[in-house]
């Protein structure tokens, strides 16, 4: 073994020996490139998975956090707010969210974005959640096929935001009533959808959209009707009292309602319209249609003091219209104020009439019914006000046969129509009492009240001598009366001189008539005793008591 | 220059294994110890190599341990996934700076302190400086101490997982970031025990 280093032997020796066991620790070099590898995947995958940026505008950016707010679609998180920066106007704040790759094909040209914040209405109470955990953007897809970056933002919530099967449908209406977004739509008690949005449309109606879920749409029919159900109605019939009302939600927050239209209705081909006319309530809804409404004129020359727009028209006690206005006209030839009134009729509320007219095809233009109208006015067909009510002197138009009234002109071409009228029953007993009146009026009663005052003063004269003249004669005979009924009276008393000599008197003459038969009859037994005499009794006793009898 | 040899100068190998000192010259050619049979290296093999190769993969491994969510929790307040730096950003705003100042420390600091020790190291010995031997030296043994503490986030990540468990209250739920800063760590270590620190001392004509 030498004992010094032989560099030349080194450098001798083979390396590919040397080489060949130290390939192994470079494997060390797969860890960083495994790390690379990792790190570019990581990268790869967060690019791929980096979703679309939107910008949704909202009036205030209450609650919105950079960073933290987040934006959900059905509850799940598909986003989160990347920035909130005021728009270049400082009108709405602009806020900046980057959404998931998924969440790319939700966004359409009529995609819903909206702040969830808690909500506490009459109807519901939602987003108590966001109390704790902050706010966080709702979204609502939709169905245009437009995709879109930019949204502007709800301020309330729509009232279906996930979009649950179902159908939409506008109804139209004059006034929406106290509705609001979130109130019921009822089927027969039964809430089978929500009002999800109300609109003022450019000619002042109102055209409130409702959302009835499935699988009650199939009840929405063609000839459904729609009625405002909010409010309580309390109708007091020949049947008692009656309270209906939808629920007590639909009376604070007002309701819908709807059902299927009257029978005649049920007929009605076709599919199911889009578009539905809402009613006041569920009468009105159920009334059968009533078709194009024909305008007519009427003047009154009197006063039509309580005669309201509104007020119905009735053609014989039946409801076939209302006035829609009452306006003050002047006539020029005799400087007179007529009111004019004008009314809508429904024709089609005429009944048969109306369908005898529509069979021969009359009523479809206004010539032919200015024709019928006319034969009506012939036979005497007359417009007066009524009173509807003497309680609140509400008048009403009744059209009427008076075959009694005077004849009246009809021109056919005016339009409208113009009816001709008679006064109100109510002020014809006002003129026939002013009528009365007039005639006490005319009666000459100061003369007579004159006259009679002389013959009471003649009366009084006349009075006056009798008390003073006659009536002391009169007492003077009266006494003298009383005089002579008195002794008239002792005269005729019992005990008086008189009537005791009339008693002796009278039974004097009994007993001389009775001596007059004793005798009678002894001389008829004994005629003889004329001439001899009377002849000793040989009598037996009675005869003996008999002419002891006699004895007086 | 200086009155100290490098072992090499007098010929001799120290036998990392049995202490032997072994002549230069007398080894084999598999260079194994005569007494104890194991290998016998002048230096650590490819040291350099090796510490750059971990480095850049610590490296590597730092930026997805940064930009993904080390830790996701839920609860009542709603959920948020958090990053290292944003948990730090959060404790300071909330004034927690002590916290805050901790984790800096531990998930910022040290590893980059790391990253530029080991970068130094490497940078110097490739160049054959003989610049501040001593500060190095220290400096390297510096590295090596300061290792295991790097792991205080994923200790962190690990209790809070373990323990934050309420169900509807709160959970906490690790999340792919804190495998890369555990990554980050032990790659880092690796880098450090791979460095040979007698290269600090070699000067080679």
């Amino acid at each position: 073994m030498s004992t010094t280093p032989t560099p030349p032997s080194e450098e001798e020796l083979p390396t590919p020996a040397v080489q060949n066991r130290r390939w192994i620790p470079r494997l060390v070099w797969v860890v960083p490139i495994a790390a690379a590898v990792i790190g570019i995947s990581l990268l790869i995958r967060n690019w791929e998975n980096q979703g679309p940026q939107i910008t949704i505008s909202f009036l205030s950016g209450e609650g919105v956090q950079v960073g933290k707010t987040l934006v959900k679609y059905r509850d799940v998180t598909v986003g989160r707010v990347s920035a909130v920066v005021l728009s270049s106007d400082h009108q709405t704040v602009m806020v900046t969210a980057d959404l998931s790759k998924d969440a790319a094909s939700l966004l359409k040209a009529d995609t819903q974005f909206w702040v969830v914040r808690p909500r506490i209405g009459v109807g519901s109470v939602s987003g108590l959640e966001t109390l704790l955990s902050g706010v966080y953007i709702g979204m609502k897809t939709g169905a245009a096929t437009l995709p879109e970056r930019r949204f502007v933002g709800l301020e309330n919530p729509p009232a279906l935001s996930h979009g649950p099967r179902g159908r939409e449908l506008q109804l139209h209406a004059a006034r929406a009533g106290s509705l609001s977004i979130g109130a019921p739509v009822y089927f027969r008690q039964f809430q089978v959808g929500r009002v999800i949005d109300e609109n003022l449309l450019p000619d002042g109606s109102t055209r409130v959209t409702v959302f009835v879920e499935a699988p009650y749409d199939g009840f929405v029919k063609p000839v459904t009707r729609f009625w405002n159900a909010s409010g309580i109605d309390v109708r007091l019939g020949a049947d008692g009292l009656n309270v209906q009302t939808e629920s007590l939600a639909a009376v604070l927050a007002g309701g819908l309602a709807f059902d299927d239209g009257p029978i005649e209705a049920l007929f009605v081909a076709g599919g199911v319209p889009g578009e539905f006319t809402l009613y006041k309530n569920e009468t009105e809804a159920m009334a059968p249609p009533d078709g194009d409404p024909r305008y007519v004129r009427m003047r009154f020359a009197q006063s039509l003091r309580g005669l309201e727009v509104g007020a119905p028209v009735e053609f014989v006690g039946v409801n076939i219209g209302s006035v829609v206005a009452v306006d003050l006209g002047y006539e020029h030839q005799d400087k007179s104020f007529p009111v004019i009134v004008t009314a809508k009729v429904y024709p089609r509320r005429m009944g048969q009439a109306y369908e005898a007219l529509a069979a021969q095809g009359k009523t479809e233009t206004d010539e032919t019914l200015a024709a019928f109208v006319g034969t009506l006015v012939k036979r005497g067909l007359r417009a007066q006000p009524r009173s509807g009510s003497l309680l609140t002197g509400k008048l009403y138009i009744a059209l009427d046969f008076l075959p009694a009234s005077p004849r009246a002109a009809f021109d056919a071409s005016i339009r409208p129509l113009e009816l001709p009228t008679v006064n109100g029953t109510f002020q014809e007993l006002e003129a026939n009492i002013g009528r009365l009146v007039k005639k006490v009026n005319d009666l000459p009663l100061e003369q007579i009240t004159a006259d009679l005052h002389t013959d009471l003063e003649d009366l009084h004269e006349t009075l006056s001598e009798l008390h003073t003249r006659v009536l002391p004669n009169a007492e003077d005979t009266l006494s003298a009366l009383h005089r002579t009924l008195d002794s008239a009276d002792r005269t005729l008393d019992g005990e008086s001189p008189l009537q005791r000599g009339l008693t002796e008197t009278l039974s004097e003459t009994r007993s001389t008539l009775r001596s007059v038969r004793e005798l009678a009859d002894y001389v008829d037994r004994h005629p003889d005793a004329l001439l001899r005499g009377r002849r000793p009794q040989k009598m037996p006793q009675r005869p003996a008591a008999l002419s002891s009898d006699a004895q007086p | 220059m200086t009155p100290f040899k490098q072992s090499l100068e007098l010929g001799l190998i120290r036998c990392g294994t049995c202490g032997l000192a072994v002549s230069r010259a007398s080894l084999r050619m598999d260079r194994r110890c005569p007494r104890c049979q194991s290998r016998i290296e002048h230096r650590t093999p490819l040291s350099t190599e090796m510490t750059l190769a971990w480095l850049i993969a610590g490296i590597v491994f730092y930026i997805p341990a940064n930009l993904l969510p080390v830790m996701h929790t839920s609860g009542l307040l709603g959920e948020a996934d958090s990053t290292i730096l944003g948990g730090i950003f959060e404790f300071w705003r909330s004034g927690d700076w002590d916290i805050a100042l901790l984790i800096f420390i531990a998930s910022v600091a040290v590893p980059f302190t790391k990253f530029i020790a080991i970068g130094l190291l490497l940078f110097t010995v490739r160049k054959n400086s003989r610049w501040q031997q001593h500060q190095r030296t220290a400096l390297y043994r510096i590295v090596e101490f300061i290792g295991y503490w790097s792991m205080l986030d994923v200790i962190v990540v690990a209790l809070t997982s373990a323990l934050m468990q309420f169900q509807v209250l709160g959970t906490a739920e690790p999340r792919p970031g804190i495998a890369f800063f555990c990554a980050v760590v032990v790659v880092t270590m690796l880098s450090a025990l791979s460095f040979d620190p007698r290269l600090i001392w070699d000067r080679r004509a």
